[in-house]
């Protein structure tokens, strides 16, 4: 019982950090047609700016807001210079140009920080448990993970449905030239997007950063698990998203912990021991395969086009 | 291709030469790196020409190539290891098993289409490196040695630098050609109108996914093929072999060659490989330079390579 309720935790967190990923995917996909790989950089790059700065600064909330503003900066930048070109272009010019800027991100940050990875302590105000239930205790800082996730899913939701601008992303997401016709500065809310998924990306990064190690490659793992969610949501779908993110992050997590055990009751122990690992990493790309044979537009398809 | 001797054809033509020639310029100056380094970039470039037949001429954006590479690998290290070392067997295998790979992933992938097709192909990659990584018997994470080549009795001896050299480029040639016979083919003239306009394919009267499909299993075939060299050059096979970077490595030279052109992946093949070296020899930081290279070409080099030759014969 006690495992159940923090493997379950576990996988809440760790879905709701994969929706904080995808949604800036899955908004950048769906508004600009843009496939972008090097997302999970701008990961990579939140987690690398929060370690550097939380030691700059000696305060983990200002060392993190800090590293915010600089994803978000990264990301406009990064839109300004290269991707807004390729807006309108073939999804394969996409993959080779992010591609290369996965190439050059993972090279930056080892001429600059280095091979070896980075730690960010824990901040000591987040680093004890906390009683969630009688007998039942959970890390202060993934709960305060949840919490932040959350409240971040919750104002992107009413900032998507209830303000000016979210109405201009909806429409933008459904028919792009249409409300280019309509006198919008497109370009700009592109910049903006863009700017948003990035800083998005970078928050969940700096999350992220105390409980893994912070190094190169990171963002590449995690970006894959981030497009089999917006898959599995259907491409510009934030509902989706967050939808399949926790679906994810709850099936990867639960099957890690119990899918062992579970098969030992059918296998021998030994090939149970072996099987058990490589079988529960497959599971989330299983459900993704069955999900697009099933249903070959996601679960909630956005638009028609 | 309207005359015969245009900028495509040249370049192709003296590629050719280059690779042929190139164990006579090893043994003369006695670099026998180069010889090693050119097998490889052979065998990814017939990995990147048969991935350039399901993009390039069918449309599919398979995000997945690299399985293939390691399902024809693991075949000759499974079996080596259990005591067959036969490569007639050894390589049949590895066919057999990379076409069914991907008559059964196919099958299942071709019922989506664009991005989600790049995606779902990425999957079944992903969950084929999964299962690389349990095979605890077979080495699991770490690989599997291979510590005998194929045997092919007094055919060709694998062992030997040149022989597999030249089996290897014989290999590339001989699927080249294929692929030129297959696009030029009925066969092959229907995928190619199903890139360009499924839906009056298929209102024409064309059963559309079964073309798809057959193409899809061919790719997939022949890049175990490719796989099936790579292990025996590299006397290891490995998880990693699969990983999705290294499916994106594949996408990389078949565009940045140019896609739909029977060379372009070839050239982009030995472009990216060769660059990758060059650049790895100048500085460590080798990446640094390559991926805003590789967005340069994407921003203004369309069609890759054989794209900016092409314009080069319009002057």
């Amino acid at each position: 019982m006690l495992l159940v309720v923090e493997q379950f935790l576990n996988g809440l967190q760790f879905g709701l950090l994969l929706f904080l990923l995808a949604a800036g995917l899955t908004l950048v996909f769906g508004i600009m047609d843009l496939v972008n790989l090097a997302h999970g950089s701008l990961y990579m790059m939140g987690a690398y700016f929060a370690a550097t700065f939380v030691a700059w600064t000696g305060s983990f909330v200002l060392g993190a807001l800090l590293a915010l503003g600089a994803t978000l900066l990264l990301g406009i930048v990064l839109e300004l210079a290269a991707l807004r070109h390729l807006y309108g272009r073939d999804h394969l010019d996409h993959v080779l140009a992010t591609f290369g800027l996965i190439l050059f991100f993972n090279e930056a940050v080892r001429l600059v920080w280095g091979p070896a990875g980075l730690a960010l302590p824990l901040p000591s105000w987040l680093a004890f448990p906390v009683t969630i239930m009688p007998g039942i205790q959970y890390p202060a800082y993934r709960l305060a993970i949840i919490v932040v996730a959350l409240l971040v899913a919750l104002l992107l939701y009413l900032g998507v449905m209830r303000t000016r601008i979210g109405m201009l992303i909806r429409a933008g997401a459904s028919n792009r030239e249409m409300i280019g016709a309509l006198g919008i500065n497109i370009k700009l809310l592109y910049t903006l997007v863009f700017g948003l998924g990035a800083a998005l990306a970078g928050l969940a990064g700096l999350m992220q950063a105390p409980i893994l190690t912070v190094q190169i490659g990171m963002g590449e793992n995690i970006l894959i698990l981030a497009f089999v969610v917006i898959v599995i949501g259907g491409i510009g779908s934030i509902r989706g998203a967050f939808i399949a993110a926790i679906l994810i992050g709850l099936i990867d997590t639960l099957g890690r912990a119990f899918l062992p055990n579970l098969l030992r009751q059918i296998l021998s122990s030994a090939a149970a021991s072996t099987a058990a690992p490589a079988m529960s990493s497959m599971l989330i790309y299983l459900l993704m395969a069955i999900v697009l044979v099933v249903r070959p537009e996601g679960l909630f398809p956005a638009s028609r086009r | 291709m309207k005359s015969s001797l245009n900028a495509q054809t040249i370049a192709a033509a003296a590629l050719v030469a280059a690779l042929l020639l190139l164990p006579a310029y090893s043994s003369l100056t006695g670099n026998i790196f180069i010889l090693t380094l050119f097998t490889r970039i052979v065998i990814l470039a017939l990995a990147a020409v048969s991935l350039n037949l399901i993009m390039g001429y069918g449309g599919m954006m398979s995000f997945g190539h690299a399985a293939y590479l390691g399902i024809g690998g693991y075949a000759v290290g499974i079996l080596a290891q259990e005591g067959i070392g036969s490569g007639y067997a050894q390589f049949a295998v590895a066919l057999a098993a990379s076409a069914l790979f991907a008559l059964v992933i196919g099958a299942l992938s071709l019922r989506t289409r664009g991005v989600y097709f790049i995606m779902i192909t990425l999957a079944f990659a992903q969950m084929a490196y999964y299962v690389a990584s349990g095979l605890a018997r077979y080495g699991g994470d770490d690989g599997l040695t291979i510590y005998k080549r194929s045997d092919f009795g007094g055919l060709v001896n694998l062992s030997d630098r040149v022989q597999f050299y030249y089996l290897c480029l014989a290999c590339l040639l001989a699927v080249v050609f294929l692929i030129w016979r297959i696009v030029n083919s009925r066969f092959g003239l229907v995928v190619q109108g199903l890139r360009s306009n499924e839906q009056r394919m298929q209102a024409i009267g064309f059963a559309s996914k079964r073309y798809k499909l057959v193409c899809f299993v061919i790719a997939g075939t022949l890049c175990g093929l490719a796989g099936a060299l790579l292990a025996n050059n590299t006397d290891f096979i490995s998880p990693a072999v699969m990983y999705w970077t290294r499916s994106g490595d594949l996408m990389v030279m078949v565009i940045l060659g140019g896609m739909g052109t029977l060379f372009g992946p070839v050239v982009g093949a030995v472009l990216y490989l060769v660059l990758e070296e060059l650049l790895s020899q100048l500085t460590e930081y080798w990446a640094l330079i390559m991926g805003p290279l590789l967005l340069l070409v994407v921003l203004f080099g369309r069609g890759g390579i054989m794209g900016l030759l092409g314009r080069l014969n319009r002057g």
